[in-house]
């Protein structure tokens, strides 16, 4: 009796869980109806002029702004990344071991927002110097890379002690480098993990709001340069919705929208490729 | 050719770590340049004045402390009930299983300023709370669940199997496992889950923005709108000139709250364990 009582409780609570998420979907889907509706498709994916006092609702340029700083922060913090947790777990001295871990652990658990702040003093009076106004698409990317660092190191060293230490002796046993030995051996059976590890830090790189916010200058024109003032999408978001009403605020849920669809594909991608859907 | 490689990997390995320690080094070093001279106990028990140019963050604290309070009594029956339902009554491997899994995993990866949509939507708009501590903490909540569940659930799956072997075979109901074998076992990891979902509820600031808002004042019910100290560091250092000194003070501030917590964590666990250990010598 109390047992399908608990079940019953548990139960409910999953599906709570589970609801939250599709909750999340119906509403902003429902938000960004009318823009969906008013706004044609040619207009907001594609064109560039962004007014909304103006009815000209062109999300492209911050589109490609986002994409393009969560794929300049990506191409530096992922290979960084997978050397340094490769080096942690084959070459790295113990001690200094532990205390990476615990480092990049601390790092992972910075708020987004100290590490703008920290953009803000010490970043763009340095890029200021090559870049003026300092607060460009760069300093964005320089950021978003230190912010996803440790999560990619962290993504790898898992990956590797995952593998049995089988391969590595037999990696030792044919005299194979360190290096060698991560290339050949440890590399091939980590890649899936450590790829779709990486896959998901660019999805947070890309939903990434405070940080970018405080560094990438916000003015609204195409990336077409590392040292020019960039707006990405997440940025719009929280610079427009103070006093955003209409449609332009439903603009602005198309555009969180636009968000949530990509991540959640990339999160489904992930999981066909893990055999779980 | 082999052996080359390895000095540079060595050499490589260094570098990286140089680079990432550095722009900690030099995070470390602003904000206390900056924000040190400020953060004394004055800083902790006055009001903000001149837009927070002055003064201190004693609101701020309490509707931070209120946010957390609001977030973790929405997201811990939830997701301590969804974490128990999952690993004791779901097998693994089966479809409710996976779809919920799945749903978790994707609200892990939902952007933080799209709970801040969803809750200006839903909670402040629509369910009528306004710009509120409640209308924060709940869209908060949305937030922490996944992870919450994820590390529950790892503390359920933690527990000792000859635990549960002893229990099954003194017959126990399901309900008397959970509540003398598993849930007293695994207590430590569950109150470890619910100490890192309140870390990383402490510093999000996107999700705060358009749902508990950025009044300054002490808040006299969850009713009211309250700035959290995340939002304050953004608002001093975006929008206030002359801000970034009481930003980089509200930053350290958060950080040790961070730290504080994350010791506690592992402190407490460490006495867990010692504890368990002696027991079962």
């Amino acid at each position: 009796m109390t047992d399908r009582v608990v079940r019953l409780l548990s139960g409910l609570m999953a599906i709570c869980a589970a609801a939250v998420l599709l909750l999340i979907m119906a509403e902003m889907a429902r938000a960004a109806w009318p823009a969906l509706t008013r706004v044609p498709v040619s207009e907001w994916l594609l064109s560039a002029h962004w007014s909304p006092s103006g009815g000209d609702f062109g999300l492209a340029s911050m589109l490609a702004a986002s994409l393009l700083t969560s794929a300049g922060a990506l191409l530096i913090a992922g290979p960084a990344g997978v050397v340094l947790g490769a080096w942690m777990h084959l070459a790295a001295p113990g001690w200094l071991r532990g205390g990476l871990r615990t480092l990049q652990g601390l790092m992972a658990g910075i708020p987004s927002v100290v590490y703008g702040l920290w953009g803000l003093i010490t970043l763009v009076p340095l890029v200021n110097t090559v870049a003026p106004p300092g607060a460009v698409m760069l300093t964005a990317i320089l950021v978003l890379a230190l912010m996803i660092l440790p999560l990619s190191v962290l993504v790898t060293d898992a990956a590797l002690s995952q593998i049995p230490d089988q391969a590595l002796q037999s990696a030792r046993a044919l005299a194979l480098s360190r290096w060698g030995s991560f290339r050949s051996v440890l590399w091939p059976r980590a890649r899936a993990a450590i790829v779709s590890g990486i896959v998901l830090q660019f999805g947070r790189a890309l939903g990434e709001t405070m940080a970018v916010l405080m560094v990438a200058g916000n003015v609204i024109r195409w990336p077409d340069s590392l040292t020019a003032p960039v707006r990405t999408i997440t940025a719009n978001i929280a610079l427009e919705m103070g006093y955003a009403s209409g449609l332009h605020l439903e603009v602005l849920y198309l555009s969180g929208l636009l968000l949530l669809v990509a991540v959640a594909l990339m999160m489904g991608l992930i999981q066909r490729g893990a055999g779980n859907l | 050719m082999r052996g080359m490689r390895d000095p540079i990997f060595m050499a490589a390995g260094i570098c990286l770590v140089l680079l990432m320690v550095l722009p900690l080094g030099t995070m470390l070093l602003d904000l206390l340049q900056l924000g040190l001279p400020h953060l004394g106990l004055d800083f902790l028990l006055e009001a903000p004045r001149d837009a927070g140019r002055a003064g201190g963050v004693a609101p701020l604290l309490v509707s931070t402390g209120w946010i957390l309070l609001v977030c973790m009594a929405a997201a811990v029956p939830v997701g301590l009930g969804c974490a128990v339902f999952l690993s004791e009554w779901l097998s693994p491997g089966s479809a409710a299983s996976r779809w919920i899994g799945l749903s978790l995993d994707i609200l892990s990866g939902v952007p933080s300023i799209v709970f801040g949509l969803f809750g200006y939507q839903v909670f402040a708009i629509t369910l009528g709370m306004g710009f509120s501590i409640l209308s924060g903490g709940l869209a908060l909540a949305c937030m922490v669940l996944p992870l919450l569940v994820r590390t529950s659930q790892q503390a359920l799956a933690a527990v000792d199997v000859r635990y549960r072997d002893a229990g099954r075979a003194l017959a126990l109901t399901k309900t008397g496992m959970l509540g003398r074998v598993v849930l007293p076992s695994a207590a430590p990891g569950l109150a470890a889950a619910v100490v890192l979902a309140t870390g990383r509820a402490l510093g999000e600031t996107a999700v705060l923005l358009f749902t508990a808002g950025y009044v300054m004042r002490m808040p006299d019910a969850v009713t009211d709108s309250g700035r959290a100290l995340s939002v304050h560091i953004y608002d001093l250092a975006a929008n206030v000139t002359g801000g970034l000194e009481r930003a980089s003070a509200t930053a350290l501030l958060l950080l040790a709250l961070i730290l504080l917590t994350t010791l506690g964590l592992h402190y407490s666990a460490r006495v867990w364990q010692k504890r368990m250990l002696a027991l079962g010598g």
